[in-house]
């Protein structure tokens, strides 16, 4: 797996952002293009993030990021916007699978030490982070297996079609 | 060692003896989506090159979100799910049948100790039927439909329990609200939430329905009530044969155990912008309110609306304030109209609009205005939920609560009223 570089985006509130936040039900319903969807991303708690954000960036936030509803436009949205990975403390259970199932990477890791506008460099295969190209590294939480053979085979609907069914033995990643 | 009803449903299902912690392959017997969810589903399930559904007892697609259409855009995505469901035999509940999931729990679809999955986070709600349900991504329910399984992580299990006896206005809606507010908004993330003790017991399957809805409000994967007398008459009543369910086992390893007892529950509201944000009612007297909505998945049912109209009898909705109404279903709609209440209702002045979603999600039918505050029998007050984030502040509450703060204009303890 690949390192990602990218500038971070913090939001208030930390905790407990839910998918209405991430994607307003006035849009969700009558907008269908994900691109399009992607122009209002995060648009009830920070009007002006799908304008500043750049390919590759990285949301970071706390605890419980993607509670609420279980439209999958939540990570659809956000991963057309350009964000390239999440870094939280915790997250909600349906977002965490859907994330991955369409080929968002999220890890978990204390997030109290980074700021929006840093430059951080994530290291998928390691679960590291590091601020800068020099700075601090932190390390993640293990991406389950399950969800990393998800990733690498391109998402859910992917793994499917590539193995007529499931294959998650759990074993064969080691 | 026993087992709790999670590590029952999933080790049946997956032919295996699972514990929590265990990656599992499991027989799916039933999967939905609803039309906010559906176009991501049928995006998938065409690019799999789908026929029909492999699930056990097939699925179910619903439009209640926008319900009737309320604008051009949206009439296409329904245009395109009635076309999807007709080709893929898949039926179709189409609008004024009802919020998605009480139209899967009046046809029948569910049934004690089954496995279910949706595209809608509420999907926790057949849990009062001693299922194990969960709402899931549009992929998931693809590969669901398409392939008849999912993986699922076996959950860890709290036990609730929940003892005395639910004194005059006070019930289901505020048992969950006091439990939100005691675990928060994350206090049960990946677990299943099974309940015991005298008040559950008790306790009608509309209750248990507004209960297991809002486990999602804390995390829950699922909230399986163990089957009882209760359950199996629900399922007589409609015809259903259906005698036999699931319990907890009293030896099994669960994760935590919590007592709450009913002495210490009073009507109890959630304040804006977290569910988790709780307080009596009766804290609340000074908040001026703008609109009340009754309807929704969590209180929407019939008991909701005949509990609504007992306290409305004979009086009428204070001027100035708007009192909105959406039956969950239409079955309910009518035996609300067959039962005088809905005569009643409209006599206080409530406005009644379709069996649906109706505002709770924002997309039409009582979207508030700037700085306005809403109370509702919904399970979410998020900021902007109700389609307007300008300073609008949303309430949450018990159909009893909704009903006597409809009459008085400011947030009011049911119990005032009588
Ligand atoms: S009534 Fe509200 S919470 Fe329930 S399914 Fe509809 S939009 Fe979701």
């Amino acid at each position: 797996m690949t390192i990602l570089r990218g500038r971070v985006h913090r939001f208030d509130p930390n905790d407990n952002i839910n998918t209405d936040y991430i994607i307003s039900g006035r849009y969700k319903f009558k907008i269908d293009d994900i691109r399009k969807l992607a122009e209002h991303v995060m648009e009830d708690i920070d009007p002006d993030f799908a304008s500043r954000i750049e390919k590759g960036d990285i949301i970071v936030a706390g605890r419980n990021f993607g509670c609420g509803s279980s439209r999958e436009q939540a990570p659809r949205a956000l991963k057309a916007a350009g964000v390239s990975v999440i870094i939280a403390e915790s997250f909600a259970r349906i977002f965490y699978r859907s994330a991955f199932n369409i080929g968002l990477p999220l890890l978990t890791c204390e997030t109290g030490w980074v700021r929006s506008g840093d430059l951080i460099e994530v290291d998928l295969s390691k679960g590291e982070i590091r601020r800068g190209s020099t700075g601090t590294v932190m390390s993640t939480s293990r991406i389950p297996q399950v969800m990393q053979i998800l990733l690498s085979d391109g998402g859910l609907t992917s793994h499917i079609m590539k193995h007529n069914g499931f294959s998650l033995e759990t074993d064969k990643m080691e | 060692m026993g087992k709790t009803i999670a590590e029952k449903v999933l080790s049946s299902h997956s032919g295996s003896d699972c514990r929590p912690g265990d990656i599992v392959i499991a027989d799916v017997d039933f999967c939905m989506s609803q039309d906010g969810t559906s176009s991501m589903m049928m995006r998938e399930l065409r690019s799999m090159g789908f026929v029909s559904p492999k699930t056990k007892r097939g699925m179910a697609m619903v439009i209640d979100h926008n319900s009737p259409c309320p604008s051009a855009d949206v009439s296409v995505i329904h245009k395109a799910i009635r076309s999807f469901a007709d080709s893929h035999s898949i039926p179709l509940h189409d609008v004024g049948e009802g919020v998605c999931h009480q139209v899967v729990l009046e046809q029948g679809k569910v049934l004690p100790g089954d496995l279910v999955i949706g595209a809608d986070s509420h999907t926790c709600t057949y849990g009062a039927l001693n299922a194990c349900s969960t709402g899931l991504g549009s992929a998931d329910v693809a590969a669901a439909a398409y392939t008849g399984k999912l993986w699922f992580k076996v959950p860890e299990t709290m036990v609730l329990r929940v003892d005395g006896d639910f004194g005059l206005m006070i019930g289901a809606k505020d048992l969950i609200l006091t439990i939100i507010g005691k675990l928060t908004a994350d206090g049960a993330t990946y677990k299943s939430l099974e309940f015991k003790g005298a008040a559950i017991d008790s306790m009608c399957m509309d209750g248990r329905m507004t209960v297991a809805n809002m486990a999602v409000e804390m995390g829950a994967k699922f909230c399986p009530f163990e089957f009882d007398s209760t359950t199996a008459k629900w399922f007589s009543e409609r015809g259903i044969h259906a005698e036999h369910g699931l319990s907890c086992d009293p030896d099994a390893r669960v994760e935590s155990e919590m007592d709450f007892c009913t002495d210490d529950i009073v009507p109890m509201v959630a304040r804006p912008h977290s569910v988790d944000n709780v307080c009596p009612a009766s804290e609340l007297a000074d908040v001026l309110v703008d609109q009340v909505f009754i309807g929704t998945c969590t209180n929407g049912r019939l008991g909701d609306l005949e509990a609504a109209a007992r306290i409305l009898k004979g009086r009428t909705v204070k001027r100035g304030m708007r009192l909105i109404i959406a039956p969950a279903s239409r079955a309910i709609l009518l035996d609300a109209i067959e039962a005088g209440i809905m005569h009643q209702l409209i006599k206080s002045g409530a406005v009644v609009v379709s069996p649906g979603c109706g505002p709770c999600v924002g997309t039409h039918a009582g979207v508030p205005s700037d700085d306005e505050t809403v109370l509702s029998t919904a399970n979410r007050n998020f900021k902007g939920r109700m389609g307007n984030n300008k300073g609008v502040n949303i309430f949450l509450s018990s159909p009893e609560t909704a009903a006597a703060t409809a009459i008085r204009g400011t947030i009011t303890d049911p119990r005032e009223v009588m």
